[in-house]
């Protein structure tokens, strides 16, 4: 019921977004409300026998808007700057071509899925590393572009990030 | 002034993108590759959709509440593509170390020996 719950509010809130500007209740017309609400249901009940499927069980703690705020912190700040940062530094690279590539092993040590998926995607975002694969303990094999320890530590190759993750999703 | 900080970041963006197209000559192999046309043109995109951003909210503000519309919707666009990049660029790069696309001249190499371990 509360996946259901939960489901509809966000699959709502994200249509209402997409038809902000539609008519005069409020910012909204009539006829998009009905639709949005009516589709809805219907992508509530689509993941709801989703979770079923898969024997999930869901994880409410992400609910808690503390953590949203973390993560739009993060997203902006740390997660941005390192972007930046990055991105000059491989655009050197391109216009140079001093490369020294090599696949990396680090361990971030995060609890559970999503957190290791989320220090993944992270690191993907940042040019010069590329997540390549994930094993079952957590570990995550990084193509770095210019390899300059071969036995890297965590913050060699992403700063801050799991401290910052762990914050949000832990 | 609107104007020029709009030409601004349409300008970086453009920077951006030409040198992620300029890496698919300059670097090697895939891995690589996916470095500059992955991501660089991802960054690039951002530029140039906060160009796009910049320009709906200064028209909702001077008068057309409309254009708040474009705003609105580039702001999801931008999300969307921040969270569906990486999960591409690690997707391509995964599938072409399984089917047997080794790093050129990689100085390191862990992922062999996770592979043998698994074998085992």
């Amino acid at each position: 019921m509360t996946v259901l719950a939960i489901a509809f509010i966000f699959s709502f809130l994200f249509y209402l977004v997409l038809t902000a500007g539609s008519g005069k209740v409020l910012v909204w017309s009539i006829e998009e409300i009905c639709f949005g609400i009516i589709f809805s249901i219907l992508t509530a009940i689509l993941v709801k026998k989703l979770w079923l499927s898969v024997g999930a069980k869901p994880d409410l703690r992400i609910l808690n808007p503390k953590r949203w705020a973390f993560f739009l912190i993060y997203a902006i700040g740390p997660l941005f700057f390192e972007i930046t940062k990055a991105n000059f530094d491989v655009a050197c690279r391109v216009i140079t071509g001093k490369i020294r590539p090599g696949i990396v092993k680090i361990s971030p040590g995060m609890k559970t899925d999503f957190g290791t998926m989320m220090v993944a995607n992270s690191i993907t975002l940042t040019p010069r590393t590329l997540a390549v694969d994930v094993d079952d303990k957590g570990n995550i094999y990084v193509h770095w572009i210019f390899v300059k320890i071969k036995e890297p530590r965590v913050e060699d190759i992403c700063s801050s990030f799991p401290k910052w993750i762990k914050r949000i999703v832990e | 002034m609107i104007m020029l900080i709009i030409y601004i970041l349409l300008a970086i963006g453009i920077i951006f993108q030409i040198l992620g197209v300029l890496s698919l000559y300059r670097f090697p192999d895939v891995y690589t590759r996916l470095h500059g046309t992955a991501k660089c043109t991802t960054f690039g995109s951002i530029f140039i959709y906060l160009a796009v951003i910049v320009y709906g909210a200064w028209f909702a503000f001077s008068g057309n509440p409309e254009y708040a519309v474009l705003s609105i919707h580039t702001i999801i666009i931008m999300v969307l593509l921040l969270v569906t990049n990486p999960t591409g660029a690690h997707a391509i790069a995964r599938a072409a170390y399984r089917s047997g696309i080794m790093p050129k001249g990689a100085v390191v190499d862990m992922l062999k020996t996770k592979d043998k371990v698994a074998r085992k």
